[in-house]
């Protein structure tokens, strides 16, 4: 057969002429384009389309009671077209500016600079100098006709009115490189939440930027809109936040701490809403605003200030729990069945078996858990511990119980991170059995050698958030919601996960005998200071922790009412102590400022002691600069 | 079906000259471009700067060079015997990008191994064609039988779908230029042109579908009169009965004119329904016609013609319904129903500008000033073409163009001339998938095509799409150099 006689070689000759036709229909569109189009040319002159950004304000936030904290003021960026400058008057436009010509070849430099501003370009506008306030802005304006090449562009900053939270509001500032680089949506001098609030809801607060097109003539000159804005997308303003914290009690929780270090954290345990969280020492929020130059002083002051003020301690903290930690021992020991509420163990000033260690005070010996708790009795939680991990005919071996005990833990709020809407929580400590079968080389360690876990001590760590959260489950009596500072989005829902019961997994009428224990150690036991009756039935816990920077933490654990509880709280002072000392007389105060909205005069005296108090931990200072002082 | 090659002379072994000058020019000025593309004016770089990307480019050459060197040295019979494995390794590389690939600029394509970024659907063209050369060169191989015709659409249709998944849906569509090969090697016409005939249908369907004629829209009315007119057409051309064809055409016509001169007496008519009618009645006549003379024929066209009509009010709802908002607009950009400067039209719009603003001779060279950066997005990978037509105008652009038309008539030529079926096939599978990569690059580029992310071979800059049209094209030549002469 010839190739020719066979009808399907003939269509070689059609794919042949369909593929010269498609280029024929190319090179006319080609000629239209480039020889009967002159209009492109006068486009392109000019780039006829300037694509201008629109920006949204950022959403405002304010505080459960509807007061205004976090807004936004009108600012002005000096926008620059390189090509466009010609016959530029460089040293009025200083003036104009005021900055001397040093500072204008820096900025230049600055912004031409590719590793700095990936997206550099001549033809585009680029930021020169951010943030003018509306004085300069409109000297400049004024002035704009003599400088070719310059444009001004309205952007919004955030202003507060109030000094105080702001680890919890955090700052915005211009975004990064690395952050540019991973969401396109960010281009050089956007404003981004570097932390706080600002950065765990930034898609919230940002909103959406908008476009306006405008037509410009060959001169480059801005002739209008194009097709009077037919193709402008305008910007959505970022969502309205409410918190959950009252302002007028966090910012007393501020002044209470003031020189001192340590947290705060009160917990509305029917919601899981955050009603403050003071972290001290702590800074004005209005410090990390401002043109650039402003920021990164204060900035570089707060980073080396000693006592790390850019630390939330409340949500990053370290800490042992201290004698906090004890309701949670006894409720794992009723649910597993280790003891009863009859259950009595004796005290002798300490633990017996370990010849009195760990020490414990003066009290009444033999005791049920009620009075443990009321009296805050070491040697009850050590055996409780020691006969629960060495119950052979409940578990199988030491690992086994522990990890059980280490599960009961987890679901008590502790070990992980608990999930709140702020950045960088963290989890902190609870071992499980792995990490002490590592430590001591062996699997068959028992109870005695890690008894101080008992107490809150040794290898537990917590944050004050936990501590809290343990106070809020108690007072629910087996449950929580994920503490969370946002209470409310303008136009959208709460995220499931702040609206979901976690819960304990032990029996509500053990919680029942918590709560008594802990009501006595108010009315009788450790915690007498902050006993509120008539006005409200408390409920508290004190804690010594034991840490090696120096004196014990103080710390309080507590809700109140008793019955139909309405906050949960936690205070913890670093080095102030017995938790009678410093952490229950703040708690007293907080309270009263919660249930009364002011501090009655008997409380006066005590109120300004414990703001005149300073307590300043020298672990922070001691040392400086060479060696930081490790953390175990 | 036994293919003799044309017995054209040439030297025994050597590489096909002409396709290698092609390669090599292609390659040397898709660098310069790129080069011109990215080249900034205040920090001019060097053309052998590693950190630019002409710089990187020319890597990009060189490893390619050394591949085609190496692809020249493996016997021919290798790529024969391991098309089908080669196949199944692809396949199993899809699925793991797939499963392990991160989202970079929401495509889910890359595989990252170490310092190296490949995108396997680039390599899947030669796989696919390779296999599809082998499934052709069996022996006792027939085309339209229903069991081949099922495994060539798997061998296609599988790592479409893959690559749709990747939300590569460019490259998927490069796939389905294997069609081409199909219609060479015996693929009714048929086929070929019902596909033409739903896109004729489809972009005047949607095109016209915001005015109304009564109860069709203008977009309706045309394809029923165009349907009509196919439909007439194919009687003359599969029954050659040119008058049962003209009796048919001139029924309608004199059915709108009888309208047409209601009309003038001030009786609105609803040409709308008129073409309903039309449509009816010519599909009754190819009823009548089939019944009478018992001839399958006229049902196949009578099916055409009710076929084109439920496609046609079909299109207009899945355009709207089943396509995402930014393909519609890109659609309707290209249709010059929509500006969209905001959007997909921006950046046609900017590339038309700057093609445009070229004028006949260009700017010259690195001249250019709407490709520098930011006008143009994606100046040198997939909009590379504009720098071309801006700095070198009308004569360098079409030079270009006819350049590319010559190296894919080169290849059709070379595929012709084998004496396998494999070699063959493939050859044109080489060819389908250049044309495809021209025709949709340079016409996304200068307007004619809506906006789909494929580069222009040997121009466009990337590592993954050099090496992948390296190996397509130099396994052709190997196989093209071995070939038995008469």
């Amino acid at each position: 057969m010839n190739s020719n006689s066979n009808p399907l070689s003939r269509r070689r000759y059609v794919i042949a002429a369909v593929i010269v036709i498609i280029i024929l229909v190319y090179v006319g569109q080609l000629f239209k384009l480039q020889l009967m189009s002159p209009q492109y040319r006068d486009y392109a002159d000019s780039n006829a389309f300037l694509r201008r950004t629109l920006y949204p304000a950022r959403g405002a936030i304010y505080d459960r009671n509807g007061k205004l904290l976090v807004y936004n003021r009108p600012t002005y960026d000096v926008m620059m077209v390189v090509r466009e400058m010609k016959q530029f008057d460089t040293l009025d436009f200083c003036r104009t500016l005021d900055i001397d010509m040093e500072r204008f070849h820096a900025l230049n430099a600055d912004m031409r600079d590719r590793r700095k501003n990936p997206g550099y370009s001549s033809y585009t506008p680029q930021l020169f100098m951010s943030q003018l306030n509306v004085e300069e802005y409109g000297l400049l304006q004024e002035k704009l006709y003599k400088f070719p090449g310059i444009y001004i562009q309205g952007r919004t900053e955030r202003q507060y009115n109030y000094s105080n939270m702001g680890l919890i509001l955090g700052y915005v500032a211009e975004v990064d490189k690395n952050k540019m680089a991973a969401d396109p949506y960010y281009m050089r001098g956007d404003y981004v939440g570097k932390s706080g609030i600002e950065l765990s809801h930034e898609e919230d607060l940002r909103g959406e930027k908008g476009v306006e097109i405008l037509l410009r003539d060959a001169h480059g000159r801005v002739q209008g809109k194009y097709e009077d804005g037919a193709h402008d997308k305008a910007p959505v303003s970022g969502k309205d936040l409410t918190l959950g914290i009252d302002i007028d009690l966090q910012a007393y929780g501020e002044q209470l701490m003031h020189n001192k270090v340590g947290a705060i954290v009160m917990i509305d345990p029917k919601t899981g809403e955050i009603l403050c969280m003071v972290s001290a020492p702590t800074y004005d929020p209005v410090l990390l605003t401002g043109k650039s130059s402003d920021f990164s002083d204060n900035y570089r002051q707060l980073v080396n200030n000693p006592f790390k003020p850019l630390i939330n301690r409340a949500i990053a903290g370290t800490y042992p729990p201290g004698s906090t930690f004890k309701p949670a021992q006894g409720l794992v020991f009723l649910q597993e069945g280790i003891i009863t509420p009859q259950t009595l163990y004796s005290c002798y000033g300490g633990y017996p078996p370990l010849g009195g260690r760990p020490a414990c005070h003066p009290h009444g010996s033999p005791l049920a858990l009620q009075a443990a708790l009321a009296t805050s009795c070491n040697s009850y939680f050590c055996y409780g511990l020691n006969a629960m991990l060495n119950n052979r005919s409940k578990y199988e071996s030491v690992t086994a119980a522990f990890d059980v005990w280490r599960d009961y833990m987890v679901k008590l709020g502790y070990g992980y991170p608990l999930g709140v809407d702020l950045p960088s929580e963290k989890g902190r400590f609870i071992p499980n059995s792995k990490f002490y079968t590592n430590f001591f080389k062996t699997d068959r360690w028992n109870a005695h050698r890690i008894i101080s876990i008992a107490i809150g001590q040794g290898e537990i760590l917590a944050t004050p958030l936990q501590i809290a959260n343990m106070g809020a489950m108690i007072a629910n009596r087996g449950y929580y919601y994920t503490p969370h500072v946002v209470k409310e989005r303008k136009g959208a829902a709460l995220e499931s996960t702040y609206t979901t019961r976690h819960d304990s997994g032990i029996n509500r009428e053990y919680f029942e005998l918590t709560v008594e224990g802990m009501a006595d150690a108010v009315t009788m036991g450790t915690c007498r200071g902050i006993n509120l009756s008539p006005l409200v039935e408390v409920c508290g816990k004190t804690g010594t922790s034991q840490n090696p920077h120096g004196d014990d933490h103080s710390v309080f654990m507590g809700f109140a009412p008793k019955d139909d509880p309405q906050v949960a709280i936690a205070v913890l002072v670093e080095n102030g102590r017995f938790g009678a000392t410093n952490a229950v007389p703040i708690a007293r105060l907080m309270l009263q400022k919660f249930f009364r909205g002011e501090i009655p005069e008997s409380d006066q005296w005590l109120e300004t002691s414990i703001i005149n108090r300073a307590i300043l931990p020298h672990v922070y200072t001691r040392n400086l600069p060479v060696n930081k002082p490790s953390n175990r | 079906m036994i293919y003799q090659g044309n017995n054209e002379v040439s030297e025994k072994g050597k590489v096909d000259k002409p396709t290698l000058i092609f390669y090599i020019l292609f390659v040397l000025l898709g660098w310069l471009n790129i080069y011109a593309a990215s080249f900034d004016l205040e920090n001019a770089t060097g053309l052998f700067d590693l950190s630019t990307r002409a710089g990187m480019q020319l890597v990009w050459i060189g490893t390619s060079f050394l591949l085609a060197f190496a692809l020249l040295k493996i016997d021919t019979g290798f790529y024969e015997t391991y098309a089908f494995l080669f196949y199944l390794v692809g396949i199993v590389l899809l699925i793991v990008t797939l499963i392990v690939a991160q989202d970079i600029n929401g495509s889910r394509s890359w595989l990252i191994i170490g310092p190296v970024r490949l995108q396997p659907a680039e390599f899947m063209k030669f796989i696919i064609a390779l296999a599809l050369a082998k499934v052709f060169n069996s022996y006792t191989f027939r085309l339209m039988e229903r069991k081949n015709l099922l495994l060539i659409s798997a061998i296609i249709l599988l790592p479409v779908f893959l690559v749709i998944a990747q939300s590569e849906t460019g490259t998927a569509l490069v796939y389905l230029s294997f069609i081409l090969v199909l219609y060479r090697e015996g693929l009714p016409g048929g086929f070929l042109f019902m596909g033409i005939a739903a896109i004729i249908y489809f972009i005047l369907g949607i095109r016209f579908s915001d005015t109304q004629m009564g109860a069709l829209s203008v977009g309706e009315f045309v394809t029923v009169i165009l349907i009509i007119i196919f439909s007439a057409a194919m009687i003359w051309n599969y029954i050659k009965r040119l008058n049962t064809s003209l009796i048919l055409l001139f029924s309608v016509g004199a059915l709108f004119l009888v309208a047409f001169v209601v009309s003038l007496f001030s009786v609105k008519i609803d040409w709308g329904i008129v073409a309903i009618i039309a449509l009816a009645f010519t599909a009754l006549y190819l009823l009548f016609y089939f019944i009478r003379y018992r001839k399958r024929t006229y049902l196949y066209i009578f099916l055409f013609l009710i076929g084109s009509f439920a496609f046609v009010e079909s299109a207009e709802y899945v355009f709207y319904n089943v396509l995402q908002p930014h393909q519609q607009m890109r659609i309707k950009v290209t249709l010059g129903m929509e500006q969209d400067l905001s959007g997909a039209g921006y950046h046609v719009g900017q590339s038309k500008i700057a093609i445009g603003s070229g004028g006949l001779t260009g700017k010259g060279f690195l001249n250019g000033t709407q490709t520098k950066l930011k006008y143009v997005p994606e100046q040198d990978t997939d909009f590379i073409f504009c720098t071309i037509g801006e700095e070198h105008g009308f004569i360098g652009a079409t030079l270009v163009l006819i350049l590319m038309m010559f190296f894919v008539l080169r290849l059709l030529r070379l595929a012709e001339r084998q004496t396998t079926m494999f070699g063959r096939t493939y050859g044109y599978g080489v060819a389908s998938v250049f044309l495809f990569h021209i025709m949709v690059n340079i016409g996304m580029v200068i307007g004619i095509m809506p906006v789909i992310g494929i580069p222009l071979p040997f121009f466009s800059y990337g590592g993954s799409s050099l090496w992948g049209f390296t190996i397509l094209l130099f396994i052709f030549l190997r196989i093209d150099k071995s070939r038995k002469r008469n």
